[in-house]
């Protein structure tokens, strides 16, 4: 990337401090997001890629949580740093999130319209008159038909997918430079999912938003993104552009997970594979590599040292201490990632 | 891959919007006693304010005026003329001074009535501004406020209101009337405080919340516009039940002498002036008294009714 990139998270270490024990929800997680770029955050549940995002975001409930260490720098402004004012100009107005569950992201007690029109009139200083046309605008954007009469009913009144439409019209009102999309598709049946990514990919190629894309499935971020990172444990297993990534993983946990993901094509209907045991406790994680209690090649050095973080081309890098030789094997399957 | 946004199908007819609000409301209707309770509440409401001058114009008295006429001075049973004949004139009978009872009667409701909405309106304002800071902030902040009103709570409120109203009433009137006002509605924020206090933390880890948190409203939006509308449910309800609570403490304040003061009426205070003569003209303080019961009754039938109207829609919420 030529250009500076538009968000930068550096080491970053998100902490909770629990009954006495401190959990690491996020350790030591670095990435980058250029502008225009769609960057895909892979995890099981607990990774610790909504943490992230929250941290990003700054919405870490902070009595148990805080931010241990770390940078976030946004636009060429630090995030970490600023005053709770600051923080509340820039969120929906140059940094949006949409949520999981469209069921509870909306104020059942407030019409679809209150909702919409609270965000342009209150960072782009909207008159009620404006902030109604616009919001207008962006539930026809959104697909969401008879937008002029629909914007005056409530939550209750729209099936699930275009709660979402509404969601992602509400992040996208003041045109933000970014958006981070919490598994926006996860609650929503496989069909609405489709839709609701190429709304996203549209929309992201007519504003030129930068998105991140959170999720635990790997299918929706192979046709969404440009880049992936691979989140295990609060730390960032693997990073590497999409196509590299499916066809050339450099780590035995992006393996496993590649692995996974059941072949369509495949008639021998043997055994599904799955990765042997359970996402590690954050809180009492052993000396040594995070995954090498489920690691299928995991030697003496994977349960005492931690692995270096080894680069193996120029945007592709894996934590492991075998990530070169990972990288040399070829997959035993591809999964074929859907054209872009 | 398709490159357009494929639309959701339009609905084949206008579907019309519900709010919840509506839904309640239909559901209030469908409750004989409540809707029986609010049909009594709002008669008296409406006979306090239009009955005083209606008098007036008719048959010329108001609640303080006495008659020239000594012969007229004395109490009369309701509906009986002097001269023992029916007549329109006193449908409640008159008091020893020969007022007209029931134009005190209907000057009482309107200062209990106004006693137990403008302090119950005290007590909201103060009880969800208290609450919703309590909520929303948590932690210690919460603990000290909360711990507060647990000391509140514990005082023997009645013994102080008496105090202060012994102590600085007495001016005028109406002087005696705000007191009122504000010392009653002091005494009743507290378990408003509660409710509103533990609305607003359940409300608080709803997705809407943190959904609105990153469009960048400011917290006191937050509380404003998203947090305590969805409180109204239960606030509506016990608002409706303290109004009754309060009138009672009035008229009890008022029976012991310290609440409303001469010449002007309350319910409580017509009782104290009727008991002296309940062997004689029982009518005295049982027009006051049937008249109060009446209308608390109705208050708390419309408020059960509320509840249950109400109820259900928070849980969907």
């Amino acid at each position: 990337m030529a250009e500076a990139p538009l968000l930068s998270v550096r080491n970053l270490r998100t902490y909770f401090d629990e009954d006495g024990r401190v959990v690491k929800a996020v350790d030591d997680v670095s990435f980058e997001v250029g502008k225009g770029e769609t960057v895909g955050v892979v995890g099981e549940s607990g990774s610790g890629k909504s943490v992230t995002s929250l941290s990003i975001m700054r919405l870490v409930p902070m009595p148990p949580g805080r931010i241990a260490s770390g940078e976030v720098i946004f636009d060429g402004q630090s995030l970490l740093t600023l005053s709770d004012r600051q923080m509340r100009s820039l969120r929906g107005k140059r940094i949006a999130m949409v949520f999981q569950d469209p069921m509870t992201s909306l104020n059942p007690f407030l019409k679809i319209s209150t909702q919409l029109m609270e965000v342009t009139q209150l960072h782009l200083g909207h008159s009620k008159a404006e902030a109604r046309a616009h919001a207008i605008e962006m539930l026809e954007l959104v697909g969401i038909p008879d937008a002029a009469r629909r914007m005056d009913q409530y939550p209750h009144e729209f099936s699930g997918g275009m709660r979402q439409r509404v969601m992602i019209a509400i992040a996208l009102s003041c045109r933000p430079q970014l958006l981070i999309a919490d598994e926006p598709t996860t609650a929503l049946d496989v069909t609405i999912q489709a839709q609701i990514l190429d709304l996203i990919r549209k929309l992201k190629r007519d504003t030129g938003t930068s998105v991140v894309l959170i999720t635990h499935d790997l299918g929706v971020v192979a046709g969404m993104a440009d880049r992936i990172i691979v989140m295990y444990a609060g730390h960032v297993f693997e990073t590497a552009p999409t196509k590299e990534l499916f066809a050339r993983p450099g780590n035995p946990y992006t393996r496993g997970l590649l692995l996974s993901v059941p072949d369509v094509t495949d008639m021998t209907r043997g055994e599904l594979y799955q990765i042997p045991g359970l996402p590690p406790d954050v809180s009492r994680l052993p000396p040594g590599c995070p995954f090498a209690a489920r690691c299928d090649r995991a030697e003496a050095i994977c349960h005492e040292v931690f692995p270096p973080l080894v680069q193996l081309s120029t945007q592709h890098h894996s934590l492991c201490h075998f990530a070169a030789d990972v990288y040399q094997q070829p997959m035993q399957r591809t999964v074929a990632a859907a054209d872009a | 891959m398709a490159s357009t946004v494929a639309p959701v199908t339009a609905d084949a007819e206008p579907i019309k919007g519900t709010s919840l609000w509506q839904d309640a409301w239909r559901r209030l209707f469908r409750n004989r006693l409540a809707v029986a309770g609010l049909v009594v509440v709002s008669v008296v409401i409406v006979a306090s304010i239009l009955g005083p001058p209606i008098i007036k114009a008719t048959t010329g008295y108001t609640y303080d005026y006495i008659p020239r006429d000594v012969e007229l001075i004395k109490a009369f049973p309701p509906f009986t003329a002097p001269d023992g004949s029916f007549s329109w004139t006193h449908p409640m009978g008159t008091d020893n001074a020969g007022r007209d009872v029931l134009a005190r009667v209907l000057l009482g409701g309107r200062i209990s009535l106004m006693v137990g909405l403008i302090s119950t309106l005290v007590s909201l304002i103060i009880g969800i501004t208290y609450g919703a800071t309590a909520g929303y902030f948590g932690g210690s902040i919460d603990e000290a406020m909360m711990r507060i009103v647990d000391v509140l709570y514990a005082l023997p409120y009645m013994m102080i209101v008496i105090v202060l109203l012994a102590m600085f009433g007495g001016q005028s009137p109406f002087s005696q009337l705000i007191l009122l006002f504000v010392s009653l509605g002091a005494v009743s924020w507290l378990t408003m405080a509660r409710i509103v206090r533990g609305q607003v933390l359940s409300l608080k880890q709803q997705e809407f919340i943190l959904a609105a948190r990153a469009t960048g409203v400011s917290p006191f939006r937050i509380v404003a516009r998203h947090l305590v509308p969805n409180t109204l449910g239960p606030v509506i309800v016990y608002a409706t039940l303290t109004i009754p609570s309060v009138m009672l403490l009035e008229a009890f304040l008022s029976f012991l002498g310290v609440g409303v003061q001469a010449p002007l009426a309350s319910w409580g205070s017509l009782s104290a002036d009727g008991v002296a003569n309940i062997a004689v003209f029982p009518w005295q303080i049982l027009c006051p008294g049937v008249t109060m019961a009446l209308t608390l009754f109705s208050l708390n039938f419309l408020g059960d009714g509320l509840r249950d109207a109400l109820d259900p829609q928070m849980r969907k919420g």
